[in-house]
């Protein structure tokens, strides 16, 4: 038979009902991949594309030329940051299905992540993520409750009511105001890098999008703005498996890393296990000595597993299989922190029991304060005429009649009666 | 001075007066840009003020929102307004919205200037007259010059808003006023009281329609290359038209234009973009909202064809002399 083509139609290793299949995902031992200097050329690091850079090992040891040794101190801030994003992620979770908040994401399993990465890098540094890096938040320290009030659209809503919920922002906390339009943050944040660069500042760029968002127009204007310029700036790619039920061949992830999309870019493409902490850590620190000297922008794919639905609008059973999560090959990022914690002999069950239990409470004092200033359904409410500010700094003729007429509307429909 | 030395001047004022003014584009830095408007700037500013860019209209707009959100005044140039649409989610998702979204905690003053229009032998790719898609986007500052003098002044008002603001250039009217008649002789604008553009820094206001002849009969609501079309086809006419150059479609002054409609109880909306849901759509029906009991006729709409902008019919397409005269002709004559 004549050779002919033929339409590829990248399939899942495995469905619902079928057994959970990792056999595809390419794995390095702890320790490893090698650590290149931070001024290496960028075609002498295609290794660093398709090896995987891990720390911990099986035995919870941190090995290797990554290892970014840390402080036991240091190592328990970081275990308490994930652990508070995860269990605010879930008590939000719970209070979207009591219909107390219209929309939620989780970042379960992800949470390394966005904690590693934020420790890793300066105050200074400005940080445009997507909607899965609620993490970011918890290590510059955002009240729970500034976050709560937004996603609860009430009269502390730093957004003022025009977000869905997790879609925050926080200037002073130089976080940047997240879209909801995937990817769009990418080449933004090389744009802020490239101003830094011009204005011979010191503080660096991080943006991250998910595997199924680099297959946009974005990531690829994202990636030549910062190779052409050098932008100092940390590119990350999540991968974590699933852009709500595609997995990720269908971002173009069969054949080659993420990572090593950076090469033809003539960028630095970095793997790494993005559930293994101190990997996360010590290539962030590496990729923002990089951006900081001058030597250029960094991709990094996280390669990771999003344990949860996409949002609170999918149900993953109906795409995949149930247990995938569980056989993930490259476990969980907040229980091999602490196992290493425990191994080092920093950390106890009792006391990770006693840590859970605070943060807990925490979320606890902090909902019944957010819950105060309003909720979506019980007031008090914002007022709607706040509609009409900032589409501009001042506001136009147009927009004051129509301010006009949204009064005039509110207070005839009081007249007829409704409420 | 011509437009393009014009729009130089500005840019060169607002370079040299605020560091944080920084213009990029394709072709805008070594070269001075394919119409010439950035012509020097880089060699007196610097490849760090006046920077060549990859040709990714979507990254430009997008580097200048990051820049804008650390504090530049990025003026993004965009060589085709035809070639705008690569970066529409980035001006509309994100450029527009963002003040918003944040309730004012992140702004991106970006000015995006780019030559529209057609009347060059430029085909459906080099000829497209979009701004009203870009009226439509709510966040969003659109202007469009019609003369060297306005062109300087609301560059540099651009610049210092602190909104963004697409920037229309038509550019058949780059080296000089253009009637609508290809076949006369090209007239430069030094012939013209708007080619006298001051050297020194002024503004024009956003926002600020002018009218550009006072008359009694009529009143013709146009701006860009259609000023000086209908201008022609008033006067041809020997009709005693208020002429009206809208400057700014957002915002729209309707004030000054309502004014006048009340006055003269007939109206002729022009615009060079094709007709159905064009800016005319919206001239019109404003218009009808605050002068519908001093309207003597209906409204009339001039415009290009709904059409693409055809290489070899070019002046079938344009809305020429004979187009505004004829809706000229149906405004007076109605009762």
């Amino acid at each position: 038979m004549k050779p002919h083509s033929r339409l590829h139609i990248p399939q899942p290793p495995s469905r619902p009902g079928q057994p959970p299949d990792f056999s595809y995902l390419e794995l390095s031992a702890a320790g490893g991949v090698p650590r290149p200097d931070v001024n290496a050329r960028v075609r002498d690091l295609d290794f660093l594309a398709s090896g995987l850079v891990r720390v911990l090992d099986e035995q919870h040891q941190a090995v290797g030329p990554w290892h970014p040794h840390l402080e036991p101190a240091e190592l328990q801030v970081g275990l308490r940051h994930m652990l508070l994003t995860r269990i605010y992620d879930e008590r939000m979770q719970r209070t979207q299905r009591q219909g107390r908040i219209s929309f939620y994401m989780r970042s379960l399993g992800e949470e390394a992540v966005s904690v590693a990465q934020a420790m890793a890098l300066r105050p200074g540094d400005m940080l445009f993520p997507s909607y899965r890096q609620q993490g970011l938040y918890m290590v510059r320290g955002r009240p729970l409750v500034d976050l709560m009030c937004q996603l609860l659209s009430n009269t502390r809503d730093m957004c003022r009511g025009r977000q869905l919920p997790v879609m925050y922002h926080w200037a002073s906390g130089r976080i940047f105001s997240i879209s909801g339009n995937l990817a769009t943050q990418f080449p933004q944040a090389v744009g802020w890098a490239m101003a830094a660069a011009l204005k011979g500042e010191d503080d660096i760029a991080a943006t991250w999008i998910g595997e199924g968002a680099s297959a946009e127009a974005d990531f690829h204007h994202g990636m030549v703005f910062a190779a052409v310029y050098r932008a100092p700036v940390i590119l990350n790619v999540v991968n974590n498996q699933w852009a709500i039920s595609m997995f990720q061949g269908f971002a173009g992830g069969e054949n080659r890393s993420f990572a090593a999309r950076g090469l033809g870019y003539g960028v630095a493409g970095l793997r790494v296990d993005g559930n293994d902490f101190l990997a996360v850590y010590g290539a962030t620190r590496w990729a923002a000595e990089r951006a900081r000297t001058g030597a250029g922008p960094t991709l990094v794919e996280l390669v990771t597993y999003r344990g949860a639905a996409h949002s609170t609008s999918d149900d993953p059973a109906r795409y995949r299989p149930r247990d995938d999560y569980e056989r993930w090959p490259l476990g969980d990022p907040v229980e091999r922190l602490k196992k290493h914690l425990i191994a080092l002999g920093e950390w106890s069950e009792e006391r990770h029991a006693a840590l859970v239990s605070e943060l807990g409470q925490l979320v606890t004092t902090s909902w019944k304060t957010a819950v105060g200033f309003g909720t979506l359904t019980d007031g008090p409410h914002l007022d709607p005429d706040l509609m009409f500010e900032d589409v501009f700094e001042e506001m136009p003729a147009h927009l004051e009649r129509q301010r006009a007429e949204l009064a005039a509307e509110r207070r005839a429909g009081v007249a007829a009666g409704n409420t | 001075m011509n437009m393009i030395q014009a729009l130089n001047s500005a840019l060169d004022l607002m370079l040299e007066r605020d560091s944080a003014v920084v213009v990029m584009g394709e072709d805008v830095g070594y070269y001075g840009g394919v119409f010439r408007v950035t012509d020097g700037l880089q060699r007196k500013y610097g490849e760090h003020r006046v920077l060549d860019t990859p040709i990714a209209e979507g990254g430009i707009v997008a580097t200048a929102i990051g820049m804008a959100v650390n504090g530049l005044k990025p003026v993004a140039e965009v060589q085709f307004a035809d070639y705008i649409y690569p970066a529409y989610d980035q001006i509309v998702s994100e450029l527009a919205r963002l003040r918003y979204r944040s309730a004012g905690e992140f702004t991106a003053p970006v000015t995006i200037r780019t030559p529209c229009g057609g009347g060059i032998r430029g085909g459906q790719t080099h000829s497209q007259s979009p701004e009203a898609i870009f009226a439509h986007v709510s966040g969003l500052k659109v202007v469009m010059p019609s003369n060297p003098c306005d062109a300087k002044g609301l560059l540099i008002a651009a610049i210092e808003a602190p909104d963004p603001v697409i920037f229309f250039e038509p550019k058949r009217l780059y080296n000089g006023p253009f009637d609508g008649d290809p076949d006369k002789p090209a007239v430069p604008w030094s012939t013209h009281p708007k080619g006298e553009v001051p050297d020194a820094y002024y503004r024009v206001p956003l926002g600020k329609a002018e009218v550009v002849r006072q008359g009694e009969q009529i009143t013709l609501v146009t701006y860009g290359t259609m000023v000086h079309v209908c201008e022609a086809a008033a006067r041809r006419l020997g009709l005693d038209a208020e002429i009206i150059d809208v400057r700014s479609m957002v915002p729209l002054d309707i004030e000054t234009i309502a004014a006048s409609v009340q006055r003269t109880g007939r109206c002729v909306v022009a615009h060079e973009a094709t007709r159905f849901a064009g800016f005319g759509a919206e001239l019109s029906a404003s218009i009808q909202e605050h002068c519908f009991w001093s309207l003597e006729a209906p409204i009339q709409r001039v415009a290009g064809w709904d059409t693409p902008y055809p290489h070899a019919f070019e002046w079938e397409y344009f809305p020429g002399q004979v187009r505004v005269m004829r809706a000229l002709e149906a405004a007076m004559e109605a009762q």
